[in-house]
């Protein structure tokens, strides 16, 4: 096997020197070009919506360069390295938000951080997000596919286990999306249609005899408000009904960059994280809100593309779940914040500020464009 | 594994992978568009309507804030209401420039540049800039028609009419019931803003601040639609606020009216209490002040003379004053000695004027420098003789005294229901060490003994005390509180009833304190003599000023403010106990003397009819055993 990978490589050799600077240092020019279209704008955005505020730009500005500093890292391991550590890091990551559920529980409420003082703060839940994918991966990798019964029952225990502590930390909006991206590996691999269709067919009646049965009157009363938070409008609906009035006014060419009543009246809370596509939906208009999407699903094609070219299974399991999570954040996000779906707490990629979710979605960027540059057959893609 | 079949395998991996990722793009491009098209349905096909909205007209959510629950006293006499006022309210988003705004206001007015502080602070604590603060309260006529003159100067100002919290019983009520006052800044960061959206005011101190959360109701909401100068053009949707529930105080405005007459102007404290339900019948703190300046907001100049005034009107001397007991803790010392076996009803000690520790010059003056002879216990409640408790003291030791009296509820919070109430201080060995890193000597024990020393009571505890010697160690926390809409308060931890070996132990302490009233050298035979009903009671007095080992407590060199205040705790009537009252007397010095003839009115207050006679319900049971062996 060795000897004759080693006779096309080279004869490909030649062709390898030619590959571009990018490509030598593992960076995929296209990806890149996009990122950085997203950090312009969002920098642009965040200016409007922070109330000119230039020291949440030079922050934000920061935690791109970090971000893009920590992608262009990851990008240089090989995939097959990344493989080998994905058991120790699913381990290490679980225990880590073992240990924030008890300390939180000690300390009488709740908590997502590890916080040593004066050395490290950060959410292993945050991590989670990549490390959950990259171990169904791993683990289905090395099975033949489709994934056999046994295989997905392995997989989803491996994906339950962190739902269930992130949930009880308690943050219902990260452990669905930790949850999500586990389950897309196992959509990539060919999971069955009927079993697909199978699970959702059992949630339905088992949602229903929960509500009939199981569930208090003032249980069901939260679950009414969570769907509807329009009965609630001093609380959560607020800021529904406000980012509909702020998107609607904006109209198709939007009222201009820095021009926003609704954002700028603090009309609307939190315009400048999970709220920011309404400040952008107002300022720029329906052409604003559709060149954003037309980004995002460009930086969406060319992780799918980079799926299929993907070598190793392992590769090409995690690169689509990567991809296919990511477009989860983007239609939950705007989903929201224009009243299609309950209020839950999802920045916009790449558009809100904060500077976790900044680095753990280049990170994962980062995991795209090494699987995409060390390829064998670099040349010829 | 042999290469072909990984390779075919891997073939058909990836096959099967492609055709799973063309699955998704077809379902986000799906999903894409739907977003699109709900952002064509809200930016194109609403545009009018979300675009008048936002330029002409706005959607505002309205809060209603809810009624404050009233407070009566037991007989349904209003102690805290509601009352339409008129105030002065400034929107910031629609005042523009609002600082100048104010200079309108304050020229237009004719107001002081406090006064102009003052409007500046309530205008930076708004919590939405589209949200009215008021400024100004209580708007007279005349105010009301100069600002709608000058209207036209003052974008963003109203004048609105609100509910403001109104107490006609004025200072009756004020250390009792409390006040409540704006919200602060502290107090936002705490608060549900929801629950207090529209809500301007809360509990400060007192009923108002502990019963709040029953009080203040739950907040409604209107949506309206306003146009740009903020003129509601019409409601959307209204929820009706849940008004807050009523509180029936246990106390009673005439007995309180009476209690604070009975003081005759003098500084101190008053608690009545009925033993056998633990309501608090008046509570009484003199000097006191008119709560109703702090509900709009007092005048810097009002409040820094309230505050410091030498009187302390501000101070609640129930519930934070702390006295040293002195003598008024004999009676419990007793039942505490008889219960531990110490002494016995019949026991004597020898009184030559003073007392001495085995191997100590230290001598330990009665009041009496003469002596009383031979004392036995009634004898030395009745003549309230130290040497006897003294030697009581030595011979009980600090552990058991301290046990006993924190059983009677001395170092620790009695009430129910009563906010900022100080624990007092009842000393012991731990204590000691911890406080003062020193052992405890016994001659602190035997000062206690008299009530002196360490021990700090407020006069709530003494009053609390002397309704369990009333009740025979019944215990039921007093509360301010008869019922919050209908339904009395609950005691989440109650403590323990006082269990003695033999229930005579009470009846030989309560006899004491009769012979005091109405025994032939009792020191409150005077007061007792005039009642028409019999009390069992005990003078103290609680030094303000040590005096020295030798030196005579001459009240000629002594300035006023540091004479001794007079204490007097009964109960009555003896043997059907309905009331016990626990009296101080600022710088009163005698407690017999001073602070026992109030006692005595308080008690008449309550307990006789209009002939003079005692009411029918509150006379002796026939089957009751008076107190006479």
């Amino acid at each position: 096997m060795n000897s004759n990978f080693d006779r096309v490589l080279s004869s490909e050799d030649v062709l390898r020197r030619r590959a571009s600077l990018l490509q030598r240092v593992h960076i995929d020019g296209i990806l890149l070009l996009l990122l950085l279209i997203l950090a312009v704008g969002s920098l642009f955005i965040l200016y409007s919506a922070s109330g000119k505020n230039v020291d949440l730009l030079i922050k934000q500005a920061s935690s791109f360069g970090i971000g893009l500093a920590g992608m262009f890292i990851i990008a240089q391991f090989e995939p097959r390295f990344m493989a080998r550590w994905v058991p120790l890091a699913y381990v290490a990551g679980v225990s880590l938000l073992v240990v924030v559920d008890v300390m939180g529980h000690n300390a009488m409420g709740a908590t997502r951080w590890i916080n040593i003082p004066g050395v490290i703060r950060f959410q292993p839940s945050e991590f989670m997000k990549i490390i959950m994918p990259a171990t169904i991966a791993w683990y289905l990798a090395k099975r033949s596919l489709p994934p056999s019964l046994k295989h997905v029952a392995i997989s989803l225990a491996l994906i339950l286990l962190p739902f269930v502590l992130i949930l009880l930390q308690p943050d219902l909006g990260t452990s669905l999306l930790v949850i999500t991206s586990g389950a897309f590996v196992l959509f990539i691999a060919g999971l069955q249609w009927r079993w697909i269709l199978g699970a959702v067919a059992a949630l339905v009646p088992v949602a229903v005899a929960m509500w009939f049965f199981v569930l208090r009157e003032y249980q069901k009363q939260r679950v009414l408000t969570f769907l509807n938070p329009e009965s609630d409008p001093l609380g959560s609906g607020w800021n529904i009904i406000q980012s509909k009035a702020a998107i609607g006014s904006g109209g198709v060419f939007g009222k201009g960059w820095l021009l926003g009543t609704q954002s700028h009246l603090d009309f609307l809370p939190e315009s400048h994280t999970d709220f920011i596509i309404a400040v952008l939906a107002e300022e720029f208009g329906l052409v604003g809100v559709c060149l954003l999407l037309l980004v995002y699903l460009l930086l969406i094609a060319r992780g799918l593309v980079i799926t299929v070219q993907a070598q190793t299974l392992f590769g090409k399991l995690l690169a689509g779940a990567l991809t296919m999570t990511f477009f989860v954040y983007v239609f939950v996000n705007i989903g929201m914040v224009s009243g299609l779906l309950p209020v839950v707490g999802v920045p916009l990629p790449f558009i809100s500020y904060g500077g976790t979710s900044l680095i753990t979605l280049l990170a994962g960027f980062g995991i795209l464009m090494s699987v995409h540059t060390h390829r064998k057959w670099i040349a010829q893609a | 594994m042999p290469q072909p079949i990984r390779l075919k395998d891997h073939e058909k991996d990836a096959r099967l992978i492609r055709r799973r990722a063309l699955v998704g793009a077809l379902v986000f491009l799906l999903l894409t568009a739907a977003l699109v098209a709900r952002m064509y349905y809200l930016q194109v096909v609403q545009y009018e309507y979300h675009s008048t909205l936002s330029e002409n007209n706005r959607v505002h959510v309205q809060p209603l804030p809810p009624t404050r629950g009233l407070i009566f006293d037991r007989n349904g006499v209003l102690v805290a209401d509601n009352r339409p006022s008129f105030s002065l309210t400034l929107t910031r988003e629609r005042a523009g420039d609002w600082a100048q705004v104010l200079d309108v206001i304050v020229e237009v007015l004719a107001l002081s540049s406090d006064e102009r502080a003052l409007f500046e602070k309530r205008v930076r604590q708004g919590r939405r800039p589209f949200e009215p603060v008021p400024v100004l309260f209580e708007l007279s006529e005349e105010q009301i028609a100069t600002i709608a003159v000058n209207q036209f100067r003052l974008p963003g100002v109203e004048v609105v009419a609100q509910l403001v919290r109104h107490y006609p019983q004025r200072e009756h009520f004020a250390h009792s019931v409390g006040y409540v006052g704006r919200i602060n800044e502290k107090e936002l960061k705490e608060l549900d803003p929801v629950a207090y959206s529209g809500t301007h005011h809360i509990g400060k101190t007192g009923v108002e601040r502990f019963y709040e959360a029953q009080l203040h109701g739950e907040v409604g909401y209107e949506e309206v639609e306003t146009n740009a100068r903020g003129r509601v053009l019409r409601v959307l949707k209204r929820v009706d606020p849940l008004p807050g529930k009523d509180v029936m105080l246990t106390i009673d405005v005439h007995l309180q009216e009476a209690a604070e007459a009975a003081l005759g102007g003098r500084r101190g404290a008053i608690v009545a209490i009925q033993p056998s339900t633990g309501e608090v019948l008046a509570m009484v703190s003199q000097p006191s002040f008119d709560p109703n300046p702090f509900v709009t907001g007092i005048s810097f100049k009002a409040y820094a003379e309230l505050r410091d005034s030498i009187d302390q009107p501000l101070f609640n001397r129930v519930l934070r004053g702390l006295y040293p007991p002195g003598s008024t803790i004999k009676p419990m010392m007793a039942v505490a000695a008889l219960d531990a076996g110490v002494i016995t009803p019949t026991s004597r000690v020898f009184d030559p004027g003073f007392y001495q520790l085995p191997n100590h010059s230290h001598k330990y003056r009665n009041w009496n420098r003469s002596g009383d002879g031979w004392v036995s216990l009634e004898m030395a409640i009745m003549r309230s003789n130290d040497t006897y408790f003294y030697d009581l003291a030595h011979k009980m030791g600090i552990d058991r005294m301290h046990d006993y009296m924190t059983r009677f509820g001395l170092g620790q919070r009695v009430s129910l229901d009563m906010f900022e109430e100080t624990a007092g201080l009842m000393p012991s060995r731990d204590w000691k060490r911890a406080r003062y890193r020193q052992a405890w000597y016994p001659g602190e024990t035997l000062i206690l003994g008299i009530g002196q020393g360490y021990m700090q009571t407020t006069p709530l505890q003494l009053a609390q005390a002397t309704a369990l010697m009333a009740t025979r160690g019944k215990w039921i926390r007093p509360h301010l509180a008869k019922t919050i809409e209908g339904l009395p308060p609950v005691d989440s931890e109650p403590l323990p009833d006082i269990q003695l070996r033999d229930l005579k132990s009470w009846d030989s302490a309560r006899f004491g304190m009769e012979q005091v009233m109405h025994g032939p050298r009792g020191t409150a035979r005077k007061v007792g003599d005039s009642a028409v009903y019999r009390i069992a009671g005990k003078s103290g007095t609680a030094q303000v000023v040590a005096i020295r080992q030798g030196e005579k407590y001459d009240r000629n060199k002594v300035q006023e403010r540091h004479r001794d205040h007079a204490l007097f705790i009964a109960f009555a009537p003896a043997d059907n106990p309905q009331i016990a009252v626990a009296v101080m007397v600022e710088n009163g010095e005698s407690g017999s003397g001073v602070a026992a003839p109030v006692v005595k009115q308080v008690m008449d207050a309550w307990l006789l009819d209009d002939s003079g006679q005692l009411k029918a319900e509150y006379a002796t049971p026939v089957s009751a055993e008076v107190g006479q062996r």
